[in-house]
């Protein structure tokens, strides 16, 4: 059973506030707890590791898959391997998110190694959520991989969010895309105290007219830091679009490596990379509406982060 | 009534530079007023310092007999007065409409955010989704940011250059909303502009150079002189040709 933490976790990691309708599979603790599939949808307990296997038949449309995993101890450290098979011409989203409340004094650690096939003409929406939450000195920690192979026409769109409350990540994230598979990657992350993040982003365009676009965007606040690695290349004909943006306050630092590597003429690729501070023009704006120096800074950091 | 009383404003550094000096002006309620003048002659400066964004180095600002002049920003604005930026900030991540409602949520008044588009010269259905971000062109944006004034009920509103980079058929537009607020509300009106076409607007003009006001009078009487008058505004008087040092050369 859930009790009222559960489901305040799975409210801030899955936006639910109820079981959710379709398939899904709760996983806390490092255990399984609730799971429930669909005639098109199936999630199969792996048998020679920890995880799932979740999979969508072709020409599955409309429906969505959560699969948010909690962690309300401390001590903890939760592996999971999650393989998704995508069918052929399917529509689907998939919301993945962990919430960690830790209230001790010892480190909490869930690693997700998340692998997905996305098949020829699928659609995929993938939304990975990260909070964090608890008085105690334990850290809370989430080391998510993601590999995903885009197949030949099928699209992806991937939001990688973490707003709040986790002391140390490092995100690798590596998409392979083939013929005529589009990509969109956007990424919001938002480090305080002196919490540390790192995102490592990969995206091969392999096939022929294929299409990736990586939007990301962080605040850095306090103490905290943030590293950044992105690397787009270019194997076939194909367009690549790296933009990265960072908000820097305090004493903060972000270190931001946009790479873009071309192995093919006709490939087309863009790096922007920009860190500053807020701009003092727009709190005067906000300011001249009426918004204290405080509601400024939050409106603009709360729209960037959107 | 918004009043100005020995306003100067000195920019510190090495050499201290003076922009406003000595500044007295009396901007009255349902008035619209024209501040024109040359480049660098402390319009926008005069525009900031209503605001609150520049505080006088010294002077007084007073606003309905109350004494400003050390408010905030925020505290000016609240309190009505509002200012269209002549360069305005995007923002990444705020849309059309999220501006324009945060612009109208201190309005008492319910204000319909596409009938503010429509008068700057902008289709609701095409902007109001849109983020106030570099996708907009400097134009739209600067509409955008006069629509953001227009949201407020203000007892103060200034707006800097609001013609520049705006085409001519949504100026007739923009002149038409001018003329409209003026007849409908009590709002005094400070337009920082070089244009003809808004002058006719004004009741009064005031004509700032070298960071003092040079002329302020009634509409006719200031724009007559201007028309009549193609001397430039430097310390020295200007005649074509006089120039033979080597670099007037090319």
């Amino acid at each position: 059973m859930l009790n009222a933490l559960d489901k305040l976790m799975l409210e801030k990691v899955a936006d639910l506030h109820e079981i959710p309708q379709g398939a899904f599979n709760i996983r806390k603790n490092g255990a399984g707890v609730q799971r429930n599939t669909t005639a098109n949808i199936d999630i199969i307990t792996k048998t020679d590791k920890s995880g799932i296997d979740v999979i969508i038949k072709p020409y599955t449309k409309g429906e969505s898959v959560h699969i948010p995993v909690i962690v309300t101890e401390e001590n903890i450290n939760d592996v999971v391997y999650n393989t998704f098979e995508v069918g052929e011409y399917s529509d689907v989203v998939i919301v993945a998110g962990c919430g960690i409340h830790n209230s001790g004094h010892h480190k909490s650690q869930h690693d997700g190694i998340h692998t997905f096939f996305v098949r020829k003409g699928a659609k995929l929406k993938y939304v990975e959520k990260h909070y964090g939450q608890g008085e105690g000195k334990g850290q809370r920690v989430l080391n998510p991989k993601t590999i995903i192979e885009v197949e030949e026409g099928a699209a992806v769109e991937l939001e990688l969010i973490q707003i709040k409350g986790i002391d140390q990540t490092k995100r690798d994230t590596e998409i392979r895309l083939m013929d005529n598979a589009k990509l969109v990657v956007t990424e919001r992350l938002l480090t305080y105290q002196d919490q540390e993040a790192e995102s490592n982003i990969t995206v091969e365009l392999l096939g022929v007219d294929s299409s990736a676009q990586i939007i990301s965007r962080s605040v850095a606040q306090n103490d905290s830091k943030q590293v950044f690695y992105f690397d787009l290349i270019g194997r076939n004909k194909g367009r690549g679009h790296i933009q990265c943006d960072a908000i820097i306050m305090h004493n903060a630092q972000v270190l931001s490596t946009p790479r873009i590597s071309a192995h093919h003429s006709e490939a087309q690729l863009v790096h922007e990379a920009a860190i500053g501070r807020i701009e003092s023009e727009q709190l005067i704006k906000l300011m001249s509406l009426g918004f204290s120096e405080q509601e400024a800074e939050d409106t603009i950091l709360n729209g960037f982060l959107k | 009534m918004l009043e100005l009383q020995k306003v100067s404003l000195e920019i510190q550094g090495d050499k201290g530079f003076e922009i406003l000096k000595n500044i007295n002006l009396k901007f009255y309620e349902k008035k619209i007023y024209v501040v024109t003048g040359p480049n660098g002659g402390g319009k926008s400066s005069l525009a900031k310092i209503i605001m609150g964004v520049y505080n006088p180095t010294s002077g007084q600002i007073l606003l309905d007999e109350q004494d400003i002049t050390s408010m905030s920003i925020t505290e000016r604005a609240r309190m009505g007065i509002g200012y269209a930026f002549q360069s305005p900030p995007r923002f990444k991540g705020i849309k059309v409409r999220e501006l324009l409602k945060m612009a109208a949520s201190h309005n008492p008044e319910k204000v319909n955010i596409c009938d503010l588009l429509y008068d700057v010269g902008l289709c609701a259905q095409d902007y109001l989704n849109r983020d106030v971000d570099a996708s907009l062109s400097g134009g739209e944006m600067k509409r955008i940011e006069i629509a953001t004034v227009l949201a407020r009920n203000l007892k103060i509103a200034v707006f800097d250059e609001p013609e520049a980079g705006i085409d001519l058929w949504s100026f007739q537009k923009l002149a038409e909303t001018f003329r409209n607020i003026h007849m409908k509300y009590d709002t005094t009106i400070i337009l920082i502009s070089h244009q003809e076409r808004i002058m006719e607007l004004a009741d009064e003009i005031i004509i700032m150079s070298s960071g003092m006001v040079s002329a302020q009078s009634e509409r006719d009487i200031i724009l007559a002189g201007i028309m009549n008058n193609d001397s430039c505004a430097c310390s020295t008087k200007c005649v074509k040709g006089v120039g033979q040092s080597a670099e007037c050369v090319g």
